[in-house]
């Protein structure tokens, strides 16, 4: 490293330190001070109520409710994408027809599957409300009737709701870790699955005892990302649930819970309070999925 | 065993148009309804539009305000990813390659905004945006847009600036050249494949913000709104105002375009957006 003049580097970066200080690294200090406050807007100055918030977060029943939301997110956001997009990346890698050559046309359903990515939540979400509609103009009740099955209230059943966002939120993520996987067994020497072959080995197992295992590291921070995609879910619930996070709290999340919270009831403290917590359920995750997928990295 | 694997292969491609299809159903079937008139939306959704009418494009355009919300999304999103990427890459370089008291620290700061959710600053950030009078303004959504994008930018390019030959830069100001222009003049043209990426990144992840602007760009500002807000409020309001082509003339067009730089662009995009999780 070099040493360079002061006035070069304070130039350099002055701008983006200062920009940096007053949005994201400002607010978030005050959030934390706002959380012990029962502050209401700008008229009433805000009091100091220390834990408070946090002892009225554990009576209350729609905080219980959002944070359950985020546990099932957590589990089966992950657990079906990855399936979905290790299987899919192991056909486009490993499942041509060819000697353990990739498939015919691989770039051409990468860069479909990879395509919801791109678009935004909030569009995905106003899109998902048409194919979702209850009665039978929707596309998938439409789908359904031809096979006989009569409309489903995939967004009104309390019971479905939370599912059919959850399928929407895989439909957008798949792409992305397929096209991530395939590079990461693009980069595993062809030798290894092809010897493989000449001994026998089926494409199943060879699937886990091959290219799993050598593909372990990117399944990790893959999982992880999704892991904290799961305490998000703020804008496809906004935009797609009924209600905002309907039917009757079906489908809330807590970065909502927090939104109307604060702009709506205008329970500024309150709403941090919630944020705090957010925070501590983000980090706790985080250093947990650290701590358990920690494995030995196979080098090759 | 020939044709063992004729079938495998067989299979493979089954099971990825299954997938194509139920990611480019829904896009198409958008695309098709907005030429249809209210009584063929619901009627069988499966069946095609009685003929091409453009009208529903057209009130989507001026009435919606789709083209304002459009233009409105194109001005932030440039300017933020413009700033976001002048910042960021001078930060990051500064911080990469020059020794000085409060480097760690300063860098340590940068990175530690990727930890925290956003949904924490979210109650303190409004106020601060409005106490600054740049409430219900593109300014200060912009402004917001640079200081969150900055965490990944200076991670991401701090890393690239690392991998780059010092020597260069070293013969340019042997010969005089000053710290300013040997960053602008050499090592941004150097570093351009790690800027690519994360210019795409940047435009995709602000293009599709959501929460930011509706907090910051109130529903008494809707001429400022961007795309995305102005989308999600058109499908509450379809309801009542029933003007179904409308809106699904309003999503194609919002669509259409991210999907041809989309296909243009896609080993770049694909590249520049996993870039992240590859690091």
């Amino acid at each position: 490293m070099a040493r360079g003049r002061p006035r070069f580097i304070i130039g350099f970066l002055a701008a983006p330190v200062a920009l940096y200080l007053v949005f994201v690294i400002g607010p978030y200090g005050q959030a934390f001070y706002i959380a012990m406050t029962n502050w209401r807007g700008l008229s009433a100055s805000p009091t100091w109520v220390g834990f408070d918030n946090f002892t009225r977060l554990l009576d209350d029943q729609v905080f219980w409710t959002a944070v359950g939301h985020h546990l099932i997110l957590l589990l089966a956001l992950p657990l079906i994408t990855l399936t979905l997009a290790l299987f899919f990346a192991f056909l486009l890698n490993v499942g041509g027809g060819g000697r353990t050559g990739g498939i015919r046309g691989s770039t051409f359903y990468k860069v479909v599957l990879f395509l919801p990515q791109v678009l935004a939540v909030a569009v995905v979400g106003v899109l998902f409300q048409a194919v979702y509609r209850p009665d039978g103009s929707g596309v998938l009740n439409g789908l359904l009737s031809v096979v006989g099955v009569d409309p489903v209230g995939w967004l009104t059943e309390p019971d479905l709701a939370l599912w059919a966002i959850v399928a929407v939120m895989v439909w957008q993520a798949v792409g992305f870790y397929v096209v991530l996987f395939s590079a990461g067994m693009a980069a595993i020497p062809k030798e290894l699955h092809e010897s493989a072959e000449l001994d026998g080995c089926g494409r199943v197992r060879m699937f886990f005892l091959i290219t799993l295992p050598l593909l372990w590291d990117t399944v990790q921070v893959a999982w992880v990302y999704l892991g904290i995609a799961a305490f998000d879910g703020f804008a496809i619930v906004a935009v797609l649930s009924v209600d905002r996070g309907g039917p009757d709290g079906a489908t809330t999340v807590l970065p909502l819970e927090i939104w109307r919270t604060a702009f709506s009831f205008s329970k500024f403290g309150y709403a941090s309070a919630m944020g705090v917590a957010l925070f501590f359920l983000t980090i706790t995750f985080a250093a947990l999925a650290l701590r358990v997928t920690r494995r030995e990295r196979v080098e090759f | 065993m020939r044709r063992e694997r004729s079938v495998l292969s067989g299979l493979s491609h089954g099971a990825l148009v299954i997938w194509s299809i139920t990611v480019i159903l829904p896009i198409l079937w958008t695309f098709l309804s907005s030429f249809k008139t209210n009584t063929e939306i619901f009627g069988d959704p499966l069946a095609l539009p009685g003929a091409i009418r453009f009208d529903s494009w057209g009130r989507a355009w001026e009435t919606a305000h789709v083209g304002q919300y459009l233009l409105n999304s194109v001005l932030v999103v440039g300017l933020g990813t413009a700033g976001t990427m002048l910042l960021g890459s001078m930060a990051a370089y500064v911080l990469s390659r020059f020794r000085f008291r409060g480097n760690r620290l300063i860098y340590l700061m940068f990175i530690s905004g990727m930890v925290f959710p956003v949904f924490l600053a979210l109650v303190p950030l409004f106020f601060v945006v409005k106490n600054l009078g740049l409430l219900d303004t593109h300014t200060g959504l912009i402004l917001v847009y640079i200081a969150y994008s900055l965490p990944f930018t200076i991670f991401f390019l701090a890393a690239f600036f690392r991998t780059l030959p010092t020597s260069v830069a070293e013969a340019a100001m042997m010969d005089g050249c000053s710290e300013t222009r040997t960053f602008f003049q050499i090592m941004v043209p150097m570093a351009k494949p790690g800027l690519v990426s994360i210019t795409i990144f940047n435009v995709i992840g602000q293009w599709n913000q959501y929460l930011l602007p509706i907090v910051l760009l109130s529903g008494g500002v809707e001429d400022k709104w961007v795309i995305t807000q102005g989308i999600a409020n058109i499908s509450t309001s379809a309801g009542y105002q029933a003007d179904w082509p409308g809106l699904f003339a309003a999503l194609s067009m919002t669509i259409i375009p991210v999907v041809v730089v989309y296909v243009v662009f896609q080993r770049q995009i694909q590249a520049g957006l996993t870039a992240g999780a590859i690091k």
